[in-house]
Order: structure tokens, then C-alpha cells, then sequence
């Protein structure tokens, strides 16, 4: 008997987006990394395409970030520049990218100016030859300050800039035009927003072929279920024929994990939930495999074991 | 939502006199415009205007010429189709064939070898169907034969056929119930689509009665239409029906990101 297709068939293929630009292309990056192109989800490799495997970004950032010691101990000293935290994270950890995050630049925090920040960006882009995701501090109003002149300080460098929100989303499209970046789209655990997000920037002239959606992330017990849906769903809706949102996603899992409780606290704090020192790292490797199925094209991720962890997933499964 | 613009039509007196003359602008200009709007295909329908193989392909190569949007080929003749589909840049639509066994046998072997789609009608010789369990018997022979044909599912695009309603008030409950009944044949299922302007031939609300039969039918199944892809109100009624079948995502600015 003729056992029959059942597998899916999609009509549509998820935009292919590259980030970095080698000598050749204007920049001084040794490889660019793409992403995006499938034809089909995650791992159903039998149904369609998937020309490129979701790859890791080293999270790195110009200050410190309120982390539990069991994570600073396994980065090291190097945590302490973001230019030695780049380079171990290329050389020792065999990160496809660098993702750095202006964390510095908060009111709140060290109040970075613009120009210390584009400092940070230049001395990063100098020590590693990866591509470079730049992030502002999250506050917008300070985003709107530093971006520009980070953008400026990677001109050429075909960056990925994040990111561009419903509020502040004209100044993210204006300096990546001018400075010719990729963008990452961000919406707040809302997919109606997200693809809202989408238009505006395609009404603003940018291209959506130069967009990743950034749907915020959660970590495992922290709404994780609700962003894992959404992903699955833009993703879902982009491989039927929504253009909006036929667009690859990127996760910080990373800088989530490490801010929820049962990657801080030890079992003085949680008595029966095991060492800190094997759990957090867990909990980093098991959200960034769950949202590997989810449809993430791009990780951030911090422990060094747990990007280890998520390497060998991506090299067994794509 | 497949939108079938059914504008490049020798029905229309400016198109009639576009082939005669052999003034393909005005051809040009109607593919350009319904390409702008959105259409998925052009149909191109020469009519009464000529039964020349050569003038069908004239037509095509005139939207060809002026857009990349596949065509729909709005002829059931042997004879003329194996000439135009192999003209076509994308897989055409053939609109269309009946259920009558040696139509299917003659124009099925054409559309599969190029890859084509087709437009199903659920009718056979004995004309128009009355009932919904005649068009979904009449449906299914055709989908068996696209099935013996090693076409896929989604190859086919099955067609209630729409009755004025004005005349047949009591056919559009039959069809409804037909289109239904179609997306049961498989999974995943084939198209179903239909000539919308039937329902309203020969009323005083032409607009309105299309754009409420339509959301209706998307309802029921309907996931393609042949219709004036200009009328934005109706396009715009198709977008938001197709938003409450969940089968695409909200957004504030959805109307308007249509036409980006």
C-alpha cells in the first residue's frame, strides 16, 4: 500500500537577511551570517527548505549586568570589558555573532553619553571580525540619543540595530537608511502589534527584507508559553503567504533567563530545586532549544555551557 | 485570499474593440491597474470578439507585457488553450472545465502537463444545478479526475456556480452549502472560488449584495474569487472576512497595508 503525503505544503518563503559586510562589501567583518529562507519550520527538513541554521549571539554588554556570580565566575574577568567579553565570546566560545547591548547608557545605570557608546562600538567592531547586533538601553528616549551616533560609528558594517518599537520606530529607520543597517522590529509579547510594527516601518521606506521581529522574549515560567505561540504563529502565518510576517525572529534569551528568580537564587533561597551553579545554565539551554522549535532564527544567549548546550542541538538537528 | 480580476474581458465594450483594433495599451492599462489592486491573476476572456487561437495569445502577451501577475485563461476549448498555456511566463489558471467526462478527459492532460490549475464548475450536461447535493456529486467527479490525473488538490479551484439571486432567490443557500461541502473532499483542500457579479445581475444594489454573498462564502470555505478587484469596499470586506476565519493576523493598519 502507498503510504501518503501528508506533510504540509507552504506557499511562501521566510526573507533572507544578512548581517555584517566583509572588505568586499564595504565593511572589515570576516564572514557575514544570514538567516532566514525557509520554506517550512523548524526542523521539518522533509517538507521543505531550510538553507540556514539558526545561529548564537554572544551577549556582551559595555556594563556589567545585574547577573547572579555563578554566571560572572563562568565568563570570567573578561565580563568586565565588553571588548575582552567580545573576543572571548568568538574565540573561546564559537559564537556566530556579537550582541551588544548598551545597557550603560541607562538614565538609571551609568547614563553612558553618545559618544561613549559609539566608543564601545567602535572598540567592539575592532577586536572581533563577527557580525554585529547593537541594542540601545531599552529607554527610548535615550535609544533616540545614542543610536544615531553608534549607527554612525558601524557605517558600512551592515549591523543589526535594535530596535525599533511603535514609539520610537522613525529614528531606527532614519539612521538604519542612512547608515544602512538591518533592523530588529519590536513588539511586547503582541502579534498584532508586531505585524503593526512591520507596516509602519515598511510605510516609513524601509524594506521588510532588512527586518528581524523581535517579539520579546520570556523566560521558561515567565509567559515563555505566550511568546512561544506567537512565534510559532507569525512564523505559521509567514510561510502561508503573510509577507508582514514572513520575516525572521530573533530571542534574548540570555538577558531573560538571568533576571527571573530560579536562575538567581541557590537553594538556601529554593530548597529542593538543586545547585544554582547546573540550574541556571539549564534554564538558558532549555528556553533557547524550546525556542529553536518555536521559530527563532536568532539566539542571544550568556553562559558559555549553555551556548555549548544549544550548539550541539543546532549541529544534531539542522 | 486568491483575487481573480476579471476586468481584461471582452464583455467590456472597451476590451471588444481592443482586440478588433489590436490596441493592446488599453489591455495594458486594465492588467496594470488590477495588478496594482492586488489581483493574484489577470483572467483574460476574448468572448464574442474572436475564436482565433493567435488573438487569445495576443491578449496575454499584451499583460505579460505589462505586469508579471499569472494569468487566468478564460477559454474551454482545446484547441486554443494548448496554444495559450504554453505562451504563459507563470502557471496559468484554466477557467474552466465542466463535469462532463470527455471535457475533463481533453483538457486535464493539457493543464497537468504544464503545471496549470483549473477552474472546476459544478455543473455537467444536463446544465445548472438546482440543489447543493447535485453540485457537491458533480464537484466530486471532477476532483476524482483530477486525482487520475496525478494533479494535486491544490491545482484545483471548485465552483459552486453562482445563480442571480435576484431570479433564484432560493440558490444561495444551495450554494453556500456546496462550497462547505467541498473543503471536506481533502486535506490540505483545493481552492474554491466563484464568478461573484452572478448574485447581483439584474438587482439595484449590485456592490452590496456582492460584498455580503462574498463574506458569506469565505464563510464557507471560499479561499478564491474572480471579481472587480477595483471595488475596494468589496476588497476591503474580503480582507476583514478573511481576519474573522483567523486565516490572517490584525493589525490597526491592515486595509491599508494591503495594497503595499
Amino acid at each position: 500500500m502507498q503510504v501518503p503525503d501528508v506533510g504540509e505544503k507552504w506557499t511562501n518563503k521566510i526573507n533572507e537577511v544578512t548581517i555584517g559586510a566583509t572588505k568586499a562589501e564595504g565593511g572589515t567583518r570576516a564572514k557575514t551570517i544570514t538567516v532566514g529562507g525557509q520554506t517550512t519550520l523548524p526542523f521539518m527538513t522533509f517538507e521543505g527548505e531550510i538553507p540556514h541554521k539558526p545561529v548564537i549571539a554572544g551577549y556582551v554588554a559595555d556594563t556589567v549586568p545585574e547577573w547572579p556570580d555563578v554566571l560572572k565566575k563562568a565568563i570570567g574577568q573578561e565580563i568586565n570589558s565588553p571588548v575582552e567579553w567580545a573576543q572571548k565570546c568568538v574565540k573561546e566560545y564559537g559564537v556566530d555573532l556579537i550582541s551588544l547591548k548598551l545597557l550603560g547608557a541607562d538614565p538609571t545605570i551609568n547614563d553612558a553619553s553618545p559618544s561613549d557608546c559609539a566608543k564601545v562600538v567602535e572598540d567592539v567592531l575592532r577586536a572581533v571580525d563577527v557580525p554585529l547586533i547593537i541594542w540601545g538601553c531599552g529607554d527610548d528616549e535615550k535609544d533616540n540619543l545614542i543610536l544615531p551616533e553608534c549607527s554612525q560609528a558601524a557605517r558600512g558594517e551592515n549591523c543589526l540595530i535594535g530596535s525599533a518599537k511603535e514609539s520610537n520606530y522613525r529614528t531606527v529607520v532614519a539612521i538604519c537608511k542612512a547608515d544602512k543597517h538591518k533592523i530588529i522590529s519590536e513588539a511586547p509579547v503582541d502579534i498584532n502589534l508586531g505585524k503593526q510594527v512591520n507596516i509602519l516601518l515598511q510605510d516609513a521606506g524601509f524594506d521588510l527584507k532588512d527586518v528581524v521581529m523581535f517579539q520579546t522574549t520570556a523566560a521558561l515560567g515567565y509567559g515563555f508559553d505566550y511568546v512561544y505561540t506567537i512565534m510559532e504563529r507569525a512564523r505559521s502565518t509567514g510561510l502561508k503567504g503573510d509577507k508582514l510576517m514572513a520575516v525572521p525572529q530573533i530571542c534574548d534569551v540570555g538577558g531573560e533567563t538571568w533576571r527571573i528568580k530560579e536562575a538567581i537564587a541557590d537553594e538556601d533561597v529554593l530548597p529542593g530545586w538543586g545547585k544554582l551553579e547546573k540550574r541556571g545554565l539549564l534554564w538558558e539551554a532549555v528556553c533557547g532549544g524550546v525556542y529553536l522549535q518555536a521559530g527563532t532564527d536568532i539566539l542571544v544567549m550568556a553562559h558559555p555551557e549553555a551556548i555549548k548546550n544549544i550548539q550541539k542541538t543546532i549541529k544534531r538537528f539542522f | 485570499m486568491i483575487l481573480i480580476g476579471e476586468r481584461v474581458n471582452a464583455g467590456f465594450k472597451d476590451i471588444k474593440e481592443a482586440i478588433i483594433n489590436k490596441d493592446g495599451d488599453v489591455i495594458k492599462e486594465w492588467a496594470k491597474k488590477q495588478a496594482d489592486a492586488k489581483a493574484d491573476y489577470i483572467d483574460v476572456n476574448l468572448g464574442t470578439a474572436s475564436a482565433k487561437p493567435e488573438d487569445l495569445c495576443w491578449m496575454i502577451e499584451m499583460v505579460q507585457e505589462a505586469v508579471d501577475t499569472p494569468i487566468s485563461i478564460d477559454n474551454n476549448k482545446a484547441v486554443m488553450l494548448k496554444e495559450a498555456i504554453p505562451i504563459c511566463k507563470k502557471p496559468p489558471l484554466v477557467n474552466s472545465v465542466t463535469a462532463v467526462e470527455e471535457k475533463l478527459n481533453e483538457l486535464l492532460p493539457i493543464v497537468a502537463e504544464h503545471k496549470a490549475s483549473i477552474i472546476g464548475l459544478s455543473m455537467d450536461e444536463t446544465g445548472s444545478p438546482k440543489t447543493a447535493d447535485k453540485r457537491v456529486e458533480n464537484a466530486g467527479k471532477i476532483f476524482e479526475k483530477i486525482m487520475e490525473y496525478e494533479m494535486s488538490p491544490e491545482q484545483l479551484f471548485l465552483d459552486p456556480i453562482v445563480m442571480p439571486l435576484k431570479f433564484m432567490q432560493d440558490q444561495a443557500q444551495e450554494i453556500l452549502k456546496a462550497a462547505s461541502q467541498f473543503s471536506l473532499f481533502s486535506d490540505p483542500p483545493c481552492h474554491i472560488v466563484c464568478g461573484l457579479s452572478n448574485i447581483s445581475t439584474g438587482t439595484t444594489q449590485k456592490k452590496l449584495i456582492n460584498r455580503t454573498f462574498v463574506t458569506m462564502l469565505i464563510a464557507n470555505g471560499l479561499d478564491a474569487v474572480i471579481l472587480d478587484v477595483l471595488d475596494e469596499e468589496l476588497v476591503n470586506a474580503i480582507l476583514t472576512a478573511d481576519l474573522i476565519m483567523n486565516k490572517s493576523i490584525y493589525a490597526d493598519s491592515y486595509l491599508g497595508a494591503f495594497l503595499k
